[in-house]
């Protein structure tokens, strides 16, 4: 097991160094900034000057190498537009996407194993079939529309709930967070179900496609047969089975969902590093991007290691398998 | 094991629900705030450290400098009560007394001395303000006066001192940008004051009972920044927000027709133009009808007075702007200082426009790639489509490519071979943020302008351009602009489309001096009498 994990660690730094290449020759690609910052009226003098602060007259190899060099020391760039460590800019709007990403989790659990299950097991019955009509839809509406539709409908017509921005926040361990405010709570409904909504879709059709296969396994019919109560075969029996690959996929689904937030961010004017990203990458504010990007590597790289182990947990073979490498 | 009926859980939830709404929604009704939704965030809440609209419209609520601009960018006393030249070289300045910061101290002449010290010199500054701190020295008189002297004779003064805010000497001055965004620094003497700032989700500001200038309508104001036109409007209708800058043009109809919002519109400083390749015998983007190389037309006046006629700019805004833009003959729209009486815009003349191009002896017209934005003014890329479709109609072959501004105008300036403009014939945009044409005239017209990107130069304009600028005497500073504007606009410098409008969405009761400037401010907004 530890050897597998230094092993998938090895593996993550090479990801990480030529992600770093690549995203930084990339992003400095797309031109020169300058334009974009200075005042429309602004003096050749003026253009000089930034160019000067921000290194933009500098090749490009110079100031990759002084980016690595920051980098090793932690530090992955000050934002040209804020003048504040592009790391601190991310950190201070994670937990605002991080809560949202929880949420739409929490959601595609809750709502989509629950009606998996029920359509799985009860393939023929009408509200079955309005489950799986429901998850096409899910699948098929872009995010955006589907947004805009969702404000429409609970903000505007019915006014049940707030139509963007995040709530009154609370502050738990030093960090800021919404869901524990009634106001919070009715302001992270809407864009945590528009994020989730195409994850809910999913892990209704993985889980009732799992339950369709294990229904007719042998040992779901031998416990039936032994007498035990549905919901022990069920919960028990049945669930721990179909669930392997309905964790793989949320943990991969999780990282784009903090990862790519960006649109339901944007309708939403949630505060959280999706609307960050947009922003930097439409004013040029390289270090922000970089950062970002940096940081979603690392991330996907951390997450894909604890599905793995979860996967572990599940299914003690995967266990076995890593000692006796 | 025995569970709560589901039924009963759902009641409870709902009675809960129902009960802390209420309670909710009373809380607001007492607290008499205003919360804005607008499209752009500030990035910092220190008026020196990048000027920009967002952060000069936070500042202008916070701050005051010491002179103000009204909603149409006329110069009204602010810090300063008056202001003269007392020599060639030498304005001075008279301060207001009286006038207390957010802290409780006094505003002297001190603060103003090491405002502009500080303001040009900001750290890493992506915009600095030393463009309007220039060469001006200030020296305090005593304190409530001070002399600001240049080296040459300089009729913008008091243009260029209204873009400095004034901040604290004892706790401003001598402050990071950090410390002003958390709010350690933000000592202002203005209409607000700043409680807190998170970027990406609200300010909050208090009103400053005291202001020299009449407290504010409001107690307290939020500004949340929404980016997206469609969830901006929803959440005016929705009553989330009170009022909202940017209306998007698809939606105003809508709008109008809605008995809970009222619309508060004007004409702002923004005039949207062609801009056209005036340097080069050989122009990137501009071919013969077969591909051939030719002689770059747009050098011919004939040819650039056939592109202005071909344009109808009624139909653009009537069926791009939804009616929302004022047709442009020149480079600021009417009331302007320094605009010109005889300039009207250009007719729609197709057939004008062919018997001029085959005068240049281009009859079977030319081919040209246009360029623009596609996400800076208000429907850019479907303003250059439909120019491209008018030129096609008099025979010259335009098609368009658009980008985000972020790439374009990096190449509208320098992306050409020894950092020449990329481009041939180009969209673009101006607000002055002077308030007055010498802006547009020095950016755009004169050979040395920074922002004259079709590289267009008349050393008889550059002259009088240059007088006006060395003209202190208002009228005859006045007269000087006008003619230079009317020389180059006759001369095909630039082709103007249109002004753009400004739209303010607010809930019924409320009302906004619409601002050329495109600032929402915070202190104009008012509540209509009962």
């Amino acid at each position: 097991m530890t050897v597998t994990i230094i092993r998938r660690l090895m593996q993550s730094l090479l990801v990480v160094v030529a992600m770093s290449l690549i995203v930084f020759v990339g992003v400095s690609s797309i031109g020169d900034p300058t334009y974009m910052f200075v005042s429309p009226d602004a003096t050749h003098e003026e253009i000089a000057r930034v160019k000067e602060t921000f290194g933009f007259n500098r090749p490009i190899w110079e100031r990759y190498v002084y980016f690595v060099e920051g980098a090793l020391s932690g530090d992955l760039g000050k934002s040209y537009m804020f003048n504040q460590s592009a790391m601190h800019l991310i950190l201070q709007r994670l937990p605002a996407t991080l809560e949202l990403a929880f949420a739409a989790l929490f959601l595609a659990v809750f709502l989509g194993i629950p009606l998996g299950l029920y359509s799985g097991l009860k393939p023929d019955s009408p509200f079955s079939k309005l489950i799986m009509t429901g998850s096409i839809v899910g699948f098929s509406l872009p995010t955006f529309w589907v947004g805009i539709m969702l404000i429409l409908i609970f903000a505007v017509m019915l006014g049940w709930l707030p139509s963007t921005g995040r709530g009154d926040t609370v502050e738990v361990l030093g960090i800021r967070v919404s869901f524990l405010t009634w106001d919070g709570l009715r302001h992270l409904i809407l864009p945590a179900f528009n994020l989730a909504l195409l994850k809910i879709s999913l892990v209704i059709r993985l889980t009732r496609a799992g339950v369709r296969e294990a229904v007719h396994m042998d040992y779901i019919k031998f416990a039936r047969a032994k007498g035990l109560a549905p919901s022990r075969i069920v919960g028990v029996h049945l669930l721990k089975n179909i669930l392997i690959p309905v964790v793989t996929v949320l943990g991969l689904e999780f990282g784009s969902l903090i990862a790519f937030s960006v649109v339901t961010e944007t309708i939403f004017a949630w505060p959280g590093m999706g609307k960050l990203l947009i922003e930097s990458i439409q004013t040029l504010d390289r270090p922000v991007i970089v950062a970002y990007l940096m940081l979603i590597v690392f991330l996907f790289v951390i997450i894909n290691l604890i599905v793995d182990l979860i996967y572990a947990m599940l299914d003690p073979r995967v266990r076995l398998a890593g000692r006796r490498r | 094991m025995t569970r709560p009926p589901f039924a009963q859980v759902l009641l409870a939830g709902a009675a809960l629900l129902s009960l802390s709404m209420s309670a909710s929604g009373l809380e607001l009704a007492e607290e008499n705030t205003l919360t804005i939704g607008l499209s752009s965030e500030a990035t910092a809440v220190d008026p020196h450290f990048h000027t920009l609209t967002p952060n000069n419209q936070i500042a202008a609520m916070i701050f005051d400098a010491l002179v103000n601009q009204d909603e149409t960018q006329q110069l009204i006393p602010g810090l300063a009560t008056e202001w003269k030249p007392v020599d060639d070289l030498t304005w001075e300045f008279k301060l207001r007394e009286g006038v207390k910061f957010h802290d409780g101290t006094d505003f002297t002449a001190d603060d103003v001395l090491c405002s502009f010290e500080r303001a040009p010199n900001v750290p890493n500054s992506p915009a600095s303000f030393a463009l309007y701190v220039g060469n001006k020295k200030v020296t305090k008189v005593d304190d409530h006066t001070v002399h600001f002297s240049t080296p040459e004779p300089y009729p913008l003064m008091a243009n260029d001192v209204s873009n400095i805010a004034i901040v604290s000497d004892e706790t401003g001055c001598n402050a990071t940008t950090e410390e002003f965004n958390s709010g350690k620094a933000t000592t202002g003497t203005g209409p607000w004051k700043f409680v807190e700032f998170i970027p990406g989700d609200r300010i909050v500001l208090d009103a400053n009972k005291d202001y020299w200038d009449g407290a504010p309508a409001f107690d307290k104001l939020v500004l949340k920044p929404i980016k997206s036109g469609p969830s901006r409007v929803a959440a005016l209708l929705a009553g989330d927000v009170d009022m909202i800058n940017d209306v998007p043009t698809t939606d105003i109809q809508r709008l109008e027709g809605d008995d809970n919002v009222t619309l508060a519109q004007g004409s702002s400083n923004r005039v949207i133009y062609l801009h056209l390749d005036q340097f080069r015998e050989d122009s990137p983007h501009i071919t013969a009808k077969d591909g051939s190389k030719i002689k770059n037309p747009l050098l011919d006046l004939k040819v650039r007075q056939a592109i202005s006629k071909a344009i109808s700019r009624e139909a653009i805004r009537d069926r791009v702007m939804e009616g929302q833009s004022i047709l442009a003959g020149q480079l600021l729209p009417k009331g302007f200082f320094g605009v010109s009486e005889n300039l009207k815009p250009v007719e729609y003349d197709p057939e004008g426009a062919k018997a001029l191009l085959a005068e240049a002896g281009l009859p079977d017209g030319f081919k040209v790639l246009m360029h623009g934005p596609n996400d800076r003014y208000i429907n850019d890329a479907r303003i250059l489509e439909a120019v491209a479709q008018m030129l096609n109609r008099v025979g010259i072959e335009a098609s368009v490519e658009t980008m985000p501004r972020s790439v374009y105008f990096t190449r509208a300036s320098q992306g050409g071979p020894g950092e020449t403009p990329e481009f041939s014939l180009i969209l673009v945009g101006w607000g002055a943020g002077s308030g007055e044409a010498s802006s547009p005239l020095r950016s755009l017209i004169h050979s040395d302008g920074p922002a004259n990107r079709g590289r267009y130069s008349n050393p008889e304009v550059d002259a009088v351009i240059n007088e006006a600028m060395a003209a202190v005497d208002d009228d005859k500073r006045q007269e000087l602009l006008a003619k230079a504007t009317e020389m180059a606009i006759n001369d095909g410098a630039i082709i103007p489309i249109h002004y753009q409008v400004n739209t303010w969405g607010l809930k019924k009761g409320l009302s906004y001096e619409p601002r050329t400037d495109e600032y929402t401010l915070g202190q104009s907004v008012t509540r209509d009498a009962d």
